[in-house]
């Protein structure tokens, strides 16, 4: 079953685990098979939050909620359950600086 | 046998429903063809038939259904689960999958009581004083999550085990809790949830001998030793130092000395089983007097060494009183105030005001069990604090 491991960090603590330590932990789960996909994002200063309502767009600039903690990255893993998953969540390094989200995929009904 | 089902057929529900198929079989069949040579066995073979017809029949409707896989491999998995091993191992891995970390803690204790218990959700309810629509939906939710975030039906790997444990023993020691202390309500205790919690206890220590298991088993036991003495017949809160000891239950303290030693010696015991071998102490002192307050002041710094707490500094500090003087203890609990921990913990003034009354310092043992006062809702510990802010007056 594929979990969805998403990153949060707090917005000075985005660089506080160094980049090639992140990649060194991709590498990892991609070797052992488990990396389904795996990207770090730009800061959420960056973002834009698109709604259709009406048929209509609306675009608006920054997230849809402000919260203290920041999407900073995430992890598509497969995982054999949840004590697995959170196994691999434990091991991704900036767990030690902010919060690692873990969602089980939902498998979508045709 | 619900342990086993769930095993079988990977589902709370389905496991449940199962259970009540068979019995309404076995009602049918029993009294027709006699009862059979293994009863446990019959049951759940009965059940999990029942369970694959049912998923058979709903498979037709949703193709989905995974339960019907599950429960077609389990019949040719040549019955697995008839050994006693197994039937264990799955009562203990539902114990675990209840109190997994991923469920939240007030899910954990209800769906211990539901499923490992045996507690109907109405009953549950009527303990911790919360609406039953609530505790159903907590535990429809709980079971939702266990399901759709797959946690596995196992016990943890041997790396995992002390952390998973110790969430095991806080479900049972918070169960045994509110029993025994119920937080709030008219009376001091509630007494089917620590009955349960030891009978937990009791279930675990047996499954699985490990110290800290046997030190909490210990620990429950010993307090509830006391049960008889800590109130009147009028319902009043009678302190440790004024309980007629005669009423205290031997065979308990027996038993929770024994575990408390065999934790002990294990030279791995943790927070509960120093706990323990304080109860123990007290209940090994045939009066208040010939208590071993040393004893009692070191087993504490033990404690504060594993789990620094201003609680347990409260309860050293009242140790050290009994043995150094009330001004010595007065000094510590004065110093945890004065860090600005525990003002709002009621037993922190209330103990503070003893002291006080003990120096002769009545006007602030008044003030400070007034402020005990205003912190408590349990109605016969409110009547307690009257009582001694009356005697400060005589």
């Amino acid at each position: 079953m594929k979990y969805l491991c998403l990153v949060y960090l707090e917005k000075d603590k985005l660089h506080a685990v160094p980049d090639n330590e992140c990649m060194a932990c991709g590498n990892g789960f991609r070797t052992s098979g488990v990396l389904v996909a795996a990207e770090a994002l730009q800061p959420v200063d960056t973002a834009t939050t698109v709604r259709v309502r009406n048929g209509k767009t609306y675009i608006t600039d920054g997230p849809f909620a402000e919260t203290k903690e920041q999407l900073a990255g995430f992890y598509l893993l497969d995982a054999r359950d949840l004590n697995d998953a959170i196994h691999m969540a434990s091991k991704i390094p900036p767990a030690r600086e902010g919060s690692v989200e873990v969602r089980p995929v939902r498998e979508l009904v045709p | 046998m619900l342990a086993t089902l769930i095993r079988l057929l990977g589902d709370f529900d389905a496991a449940e429903e199962a259970v009540h198929d068979a019995f309404r079989a076995a009602l049918e069949q029993w009294p027709r063809d006699g009862v059979p040579a293994n009863p446990l066995s019959w049951l759940v073979s009965a059940g999990r038939f029942k369970a694959i017809d049912a998923a058979r029949r709903r498979k037709r409707f949703d193709a989905l259904d995974d339960v019907g896989e599950k429960a077609d491999v389990a019949v040719m998995d040549t019955a697995a689960w008839a050994d006693e091993e197994s039937v264990e191992d799955d009562q203990l891995r539902l114990i675990f999958t209840c109190c997994h970390p991923a469920l939240a803690p007030d899910a954990q204790v209800a769906l211990t009581l539901r499923e490992v218990c045996g507690l109907k959700t109405e009953e549950i309810a009527l303990a911790f004083l919360t609406p039953p629509a609530t505790l159903a939906q907590r535990i429809v939710r709980a079971k939702g999550k266990i399901r759709d975030a797959r946690i596995p039906y196992e016990v943890p790997a041997r790396e995992d085990l002390p952390e998973r444990l110790d969430a095991v023993l806080r479900v049972i020691y918070l169960v045994f809790n509110e029993g025994y202390a119920a937080s709030s309500g008219q009376q001091v205790t509630r007494h089917d949830l620590s009955g349960e919690a030891i009978r937990l206890g009791r279930l675990l220590v047996e499954l699985l001998p490990e110290p800290d298991a046997q030190g909490l088993l210990a620990l429950m036991l010993l307090h509830d030793s006391r049960r008889a003495a800590r109130s009147s017949p009028e319902g009043e809160v009678v302190l440790l130092e004024d309980q007629d000891r005669a009423l205290w239950n031997r065979e308990q303290i027996d038993e929770g000395t024994r575990l408390v030693e065999r934790a002990l010696s294990s030279g791995r015991s943790g927070p509960y089983a120093i706990q323990a071998a304080i109860a123990a102490v007290h209940a090994e002192s045939p009066t208040p007097a010939a208590t071993d307050w040393n004893e009692i002041v070191g087993l504490y710094d033990v404690l504060t060494g594993m789990t620094p707490s201003p609680v347990v500094e409260l309860n050293r500090a009242v140790a050290i009183a009994m043995r150094d003087g009330p001004a010595a203890g007065l000094e510590i609990v004065d110093s945890i105030l004065a860090r600005g921990e525990l003002r709002d913990y009621r037993l922190v003034h209330a103990a503070r005001a003893e002291l006080c009354r003990r120096l002769g310092r009545t006007s602030e043992a008044r003030a400070s069990l007034e402020r005990a006062l205003a912190l408590t809702r349990q109605e016969p510990e409110r009547r307690l604090l009257e009582r001694r802010l009356a005697d400060l007056s005589k």
